[in-house]
């Protein structure tokens, strides 16, 4: 029964298994060429296990000790996830344990997949849906760990590699511009926080500029709103 | 920061992470249905997130001293273009990363 629930499962997490291994390598590389030890990525891949987040961790934790500015740049980069849980609500209600896990490991892609696809018949959506977690787990773990081992063996000039998370985000940035009806909330997240760089400088304009998103996207939510109603639903 | 700092701060990341993840699953339970302002959060916070985060990249690049941010422009616009031209994600990112790195190492050094 394991098994072939494992065996549905993995061919769907392919090309997550590309996408982690790559990233989860570049993360790792480019952690310990900030000079952190060799085993953080790995720490950090099963600890914190948000793709996006980690790549900030690292500049946090190159930055001044700030537990609250840490804690609400985690809720405002993973807040999404928030979405993911409200759509699987009623897949994951009655697993038991499993659940926790499979809660804990609710990623992106990991979202994209037990939510938009169906096992073979014979196999238990909710052991399909636990190999999918698991195996999610496991490639962004094994990536990060290879880039952590990399990172800290290989000696090659590392200088400019941080540069990762930024074209990370410009792509991600990309993908929203195109996909959503409403370009809005994309130009308000680049102009606000430059706009609070220019007034509270690099130090200091986060907790600025997510409260002016926030406050931004709030008052413009009826005409957001109605540009949204044309959409399909998430 | 010193290591136990680290290791409260990376604590705290994942306390986040976590809450963000199971704060449906307590919140709202079968039956109930999600707050509207919610969802709208939901729909539009992602499309906000990812150009804050970009501007936080590149918060210490200086503009009014050399290279005066070239490095970034360019390898920025090389990943747009990369990206409207393949569509390959991860194409994109490595192929910026590797032009903003020979950037910095050779060019404007």
């Amino acid at each position: 029964m394991n098994t072939r629930a494992l065996r549905a499962a993995f061919p769907h997490t392919l090309p997550v298994f590309t996408g982690y291994v790559v990233l989860g390598i570049s993360y790792g590389v480019l952690i310990t060429s900030q000079g952190f030890p060799f085993w953080m990525p790995t720490l950090t891949s099963l600890t914190v296990f948000a793709g996006s987040m980690e790549f900030v961790l690292v500049n946090i934790l190159l930055g001044a000790f700030d537990l609250l500015q840490a804690f609400m740049m985690t809720l405002m980069v993973n807040a999404r996830h928030l979405f993911y849980g409200i759509a699987m609500l009623d897949q994951y209600k009655s697993l038991g344990l499993k659940k926790l896990y499979m809660i804990f490991g609710l990623t992106d892609e990991t979202f994209s997949i037990v939510c938009g696809m169906e096992p073979p018949e014979g196999v238990s959506k909710s052991k399909f849906m636990l190999f999918v977690t698991l195996l999610d787990h496991s490639y962004w773990v094994l990536g990060c760990t290879l880039g952590g081992i990399f990172g800290s063996l290989l000696r090659f000039n590392t200088k400019g590699i941080d540069f990762a998370m930024t074209a990370m985000f410009v792509v991600i940035f990309l993908e929203h511009w195109q996909k959503e009806k409403s370009r809005v909330p994309a130009v308000l997240g680049l102009a606000l926080p430059v706009g609070c760089l220019l007034i509270f400088g690099a130090d200091s304009f986060m907790i600025p500029a997510m409260l002016a998103i926030l406050a931004a996207l709030t008052i413009l939510r009826k005409p957001l709103e109605k540009a949204a109603e044309q959409e399909v639903l998430l | 920061m010193t290591l136990t700092q680290q290791l409260l701060t990376i604590a705290v990341v994942a306390l986040g992470t976590m809450l963000t993840r199971f704060l449906p699953f307590l919140v709202f339970t079968k039956g109930k249905p999600t707050p509207r302002y919610i969802q709208y959060l939901g729909k539009v916070l992602p499309g906000a997130v990812f150009g804050l985060l970009i501007v936080y990249c590149l918060k210490n690049v200086t503009l009014l001293a050399a290279p005066y941010g070239l490095p970034e422009a360019i390898a920025i616009l090389a990943v747009i273009a990369v990206h409207f031209w393949k569509k390959q994600i991860l194409l994109s990112i490595a192929g910026g990363t590797v032009l903003y790195m020979i950037l910095v190492q050779f060019v404007f050094v």
